[in-house]
């Protein structure tokens, strides 16, 4: 009773998921569990280390800025993980429900392997009888449980006129086992229980080595999935603020949106003016000034000063709404491509069911008698299932994706990179993705030494966007931060402090830079002295990534909704032509016009525009720092500031290919030799057991080569 | 044969045991953190920490 009273008011307590990309180490964990609780509102904290998330559990009271300001002040940057897909989950019960089957497939092949092993070494009479029923005990059950996604997809696949490599599996375990209940039933000397039970077993593996690599990238990318379930600070009527969720605003609702925030849905500001960094929406590079009564679109960061925004279109009105539609029709042509594995099996399953019957009627007309000849069809159905070969793909697969990750690049599924492996042409975006997207101070150099220190100070204190890129790039240095005091942080204008004494100030360039060129100056005593500019710089090594693409046969082209004279310099230092100025649909467009040449597209790109493109490319890849519409309607996320994983990636999955071609030929040079033995009658369960362990053992060790492929 | 009456019923359930144990350590989440489960041994307690002072 003691335990139901202490219960009773936490059940109004509030379960929330955090991405919080920078947990590294135990010291993070034990920080960010003790840290976080401390907070009364907070009630428990749980780290998921391995998909870098934090799981609350807090009270109705605590708003989202206060628990993203609990993990702020332990240093540590969270974004709220939304509710959101559904299906997520649904994916991830699939995996589990995989677990479980290829546990208990594992076991029952154990103890039925056993008990074979007893029957080939000679037992006979009574005891192999007892054997026989007790594999059977074992054996139905678990192929009930354990067969049962193979049952389901090639029921599927029959109701809708078209088979697949599940259709063989499924009616040879079926035969095999009702063959060998009769032959146990009859006392007959082979029952092919562990083929059966094995066949599931190592085809189970491979299903569920195909689904770990999809869960692993989407553990990956939603932790990067930073936007969903985000909102905005919604003014009330009274004046007072509260957190309202993106998919609760409405239009007429006024949003607070400070400086370095992005918008949450689309508006008119109300109060105040601020430049507007449009890049993820349109590509443009350089920001807007936005003022009273200008039109602001949702996805858009607020990168000067804190405005008031009236919202006009939330959620599904928002001008983004536009873009998803055109990403819905444009990925369509992606989930019209068929895997390999499936059009091995359109040419595989004919053959094998082909095999069985001639088998079959053969011994029936050299006059074996049915039961002879049925044994003998069901050895050729169960040494032709596709043991090796359900395991050939994602074998090679999973061993890719692996090393793929530790170079920084998720791939989402298996698919992603047998496409990828196709691609002989790369349209690429310029802004975030062969540049950094970001400001990069490029004139350091010029500025004084001495200076340095205090520009650090007081571009720690604000969290201006090219404060930020500052306080990066000087750490990066190795500046220590000088000593100020008073320091003030005036919107619009930037922050100003004392110095030894002395009132310094960083912010806004006044007299003759006032332009539009991102700079800020740093005064001391009311005069400037330092003047630092900013500009979108390229990825240290594109140059090199771009001559390594044409290496590969690959040729490259910019495709860029930037200005002309934004984009020339680029595309002049890496040699490549550009289309300059393009909406989502042009890009689009120019991707069709590559396509209808014969050519397959591997698009790159980061903003809300390249979506549509992303979604039609043959295959597509998007930088960690994109936006979550490129993110997700990317195949693969590269992380990190350089380009070069774009070329890992492109020969890692031509090398897998390469792989799981050698995997194929290894699985029918196998069946040349067996299916003859198999025909002959010379298959026992014993003959049966070697061959199909052994070959799938070669086809594993084959793809485990993939390793060491990029060193 | 008396043997065996008496091995295999034990061997069978010995490996159920082993399966029943696995299903109930996925239940409870065991492999959802794996690499977070390799750091936890190095993170303090706090609690005990606490207990152990004075």
């Amino acid at each position: 009773m003691n335990v139901m009273t202490r219960l009773a008011p936490e059940a109004a307590l509030i379960e929330r998921d955090f991405a919080v990309p920078d947990i590294r180490c135990a010291g993070c964990i034990s920080k960010l569990e003790q840290g976080l609780v401390r907070d009364a509102r907070i009630r428990s904290a749980r780290v998921n280390f391995t998909e870098k998330r934090v799981h609350l559990a807090h009270t109705a009271d605590a708003e989202m800025p206060d628990l993203l300001g609990a993990f702020t002040s332990l240093g540590f940057e969270a974004h709220p993980i939304g509710e959101g897909p559904k299906d997520v989950d649904g994916e991830a019960a699939t995996s589990k429900e995989l677990v479980r089957a290829v546990a208990v497939s594992g076991f029952a092949m154990m103890n039925i392997m056993l008990l074979s092993v007893s029957v080939w070494s000679g037992a006979t009479g009574v005891t192999r009888d007892l054997f026989h029923w007790l594999s059977a005990l074992i054996a139905l059950p678990t192929i009930a449980y354990a067969g049962r996604p193979f049952f389901r997809s090639a029921w599927r696949a029959l109701k809708h006129g078209h088979t697949n490599m599940d259709v063989p599996i499924s009616i040879g375990v079926t035969l095999a086992t009702a063959l060998s209940l009769y032959e146990t039933a009859t006392h007959g000397a082979h029952a092919y229980f562990d083929s059966a039970v094995m066949l599931l077993f190592f085809l189970l593996c491979g299903r569920w080595l195909d689904s770990v690599m999809r869960d692993r990238a989407r553990g990956g990318v939603t932790a990067l999935l930073r936007n969903m379930g985000t909102g905005a600070m919604v003014v009330g009527a009274d004046g007072s603020t509260h957190w309202t969720d993106a998919t609760a605003l409405q239009p007429g609702m006024v949003m607070l949106v400070a400086a370095g925030e992005r918008l949450a849905a689309d508006g008119v500001i109300v109060q105040g003016s601020t430049r507007i960094d449009l890049s993820l929406l349109t590509g443009e590079s350089a920001p807007q000034d936005a003022a009273l009564d200008d039109l602001v679109h949702a996805g858009t960061l607020n990168i000067e000063a804190p405005v008031r925004v009236r919202v006009t279109a939330a959620g599904t009105d928002t001008a983004i709404a536009d873009i998803a539609r055109l990403m819905g029709e444009a990925s369509q042509g992606k989930s019209r491509y068929v895997r390999i594995a499936d059009r091995a099996a359109r040419l595989y399953a004919p053959a094998v069911h082909g095999l069985a019957i001639t088998a079959f009627a053969g011994w029936m007309v050299a006059g074996a008698g049915w039961h002879k000849a049925l044994l003998i069809a069901v050895a050729v159905l169960i040494i032709t299932c596709p043991c090796a070969l359900g395991l050939a793909v994602p074998a090679a697969q999973i061993v890719a994706a692996g090393a793929l990750m530790k170079r920084g690049v998720l791939i989402k599924d298996g698919s992603a990179l047998e496409r990828m492996a196709e691609i002989d042409r790369a349209l690429i975006d310029k802004t975030g993705t062969l540049t950094l997207g970001r400001p990069v101070a490029s004139n350091l150099g010029e500025i004084a030494a001495k200076y340095r220190p205090v520009l650090l100070a007081l571009a720690q204190m604000s969290r201006h966007p090219l404060s930020a890129a500052l306080t990066r790039d000087l750490t990066a240095q190795g500046v220590h931060a000088a000593a100020i005091d008073e320091v003030k942080e005036t919107p619009g204008f930037g922050v100003a402090a004392r110095w030894q004494g002395r009132p310094v100030t960083l912010g806004r360039p006044q007299g003759a830079d006032a332009g539009s060129e991102l700079a800020s100056e740093l005064s001391i005593d009311g005069q400037s002295v330092a003047l630092v500019r900013f500009a979108d710089a390229l990825r240290p090594d594109a140059v090199q990534a771009i001559a390594s693409l044409r290496a590969e046969g690959v040729d490259a082209m910019i495709l860029s909704g930037d200005r002309t004279a934004a984009v020339a310099p680029v595309a002049r230092t890496l040699g490549l032509t550009a289309m300059t100025g393009l909406s989502p649909q042009d890009k689009l467009a120019a991707i069709a016009r590559s396509s209808g040449a014969g050519h397959k597209v591997l698009m790159i790109g980061d903003g809300l525009n390249d979506g549509p493109a992303l979604a039609a490319g043959h295959a597509s890849m998007a930088p960690g720092s994109a936006s979550d519409v490129g993110k997700n309607a990317s195949d693969c996320i590269f992380m990190g500031d350089r380009l070069m994983p774009v070329v890992d990636t492109i020969r890692m999955a031509r090398r897998t290919q390469a792989i799981v071609r050698q995997n194929f030929a290894l699985a029918i040079g196998y069946n040349v030799i067996a299916v003859p033995l198999a025909f002959a009658g010379l298959v026992t369960p014993l003959v049966a057991a070697i061959a199909m362990s052994g070959s799938s053992l070669i086809v594993v060790g084959n793809a485990l080569r993939l390793k060491g492929a990029l060193k | 044969m008396n043997g065996l009456l008496l091995l295999i019923p034990i061997a069978l359930s010995l490996g159920l045991l082993g399966l029943g144990a696995f299903f109930w350590s996925i239940k409870g989440g065991q492999f959802d953190d794996l690499d977070g489960a390799a750091l936890r041994i190095l993170v303090e307690d706090e609690s005990d920490a606490r207990s152990l002072l004075p």
